[in-house]
């Protein structure tokens, strides 16, 4: 699944676009950023409530496939920046992190 | 090669610089991704625990085909107690920097985690330098 085909089956808002071709390969649930360093694996879609300028270093660091901001979490504009300038995919989606990894594990069974 | 970064204190926005500079650097040099993935983690959360206790500090990078050597200097506080920073869900940050996220009790364990080597050097009053090593397998 590549991260086009996750904002379309999850039905998600596209709020900066990197890589859209880059595949997803599993789903990490956390906003507590250095857990989620310690634990989130590349290519991970990252589902979180953290918007910040930080979200978007450990999204480059992590090397995660993109970030989706859970329950309509919002993204700052330096963030926003940040990860137009990184190349770095943020979407975003009204349901829980629950909910939409729930939706991503069937979609990659 | 060796490479050398300033990192400023209480500035959460830059943090990250460095290790983001360092992660494109072994990129254009070939490096394998998960190394690059490695030395960038253990590299980010040694810069916030350089921000959040320390007012920034200075950073020393030597790449070599086989290993990748980080020192991180900083004039802070020091750690008393080391062996409880390693453990992880400890943390001493303020309430400020959890709101951001932070503090989770993580740095110092994923940096040992994600690294083959890592030596800590504090005395309380005058500093930490942590040294650590990524070998390229």
């Amino acid at each position: 699944m590549t991260v086009k085909d996750l904002i379309d089956d999850l039905e998600l808002d596209v709020l900066t676009a990197g890589d859209l071709t880059r595949l997803v390969t599993g789903g990490y649930c956390g906003d507590l950023l250095s857990w989620v360093m310690g634990r989130a694996k590349a290519g991970d879609a990252w589902f979180s409530v953290m918007g910040n300028v930080n979200a978007v270093a450990v999204c480059v660091l992590a090397d995660v496939a993109c970030l989706v901001l859970c329950e309509n979490a919002a993204l700052d504009d330096a963030a926003k920046t940040r990860a137009e300038m990184e190349d770095v995919t943020i979407l975003r989606s009204t349901r829980s992190a629950y909910e939409l990894a729930v939706t991503l594990s069937q979609k990659l069974s | 090669m060796k490479y050398h970064y300033e990192v400023s204190g209480d500035d959460f926005t830059r943090a990250g610089e460095a290790s983001g500079a360092v992660k494109a650097t072994l990129k254009r040099l070939g490096f394998p991704p998960e190394v690059i993935r490695r030395v960038a983690i253990a590299m980010y959360e040694g810069e916030i625990n350089m921000v959040i206790h320390a007012d920034g500090g200075d950073i020393n990078v030597d790449v070599e085909p086989d290993l990748i050597t980080m020192v991180l200097s900083d004039r802070g506080p020091g750690i008393p107690d080391i062996d409880k920073a390693m453990q992880e869900g400890f943390s001493t940050a303020p309430e400020t920097v959890r709101n951001l996220g932070f503090g989770a009790g993580m740095g110092l364990p994923n940096i040992k985690k994600y690294t083959d080597s890592l030596d800590i050097a504090t005395e309380l009053g005058k500093g930490t330098t942590i040294t650590m090593t990524v070998r390229v397998a």
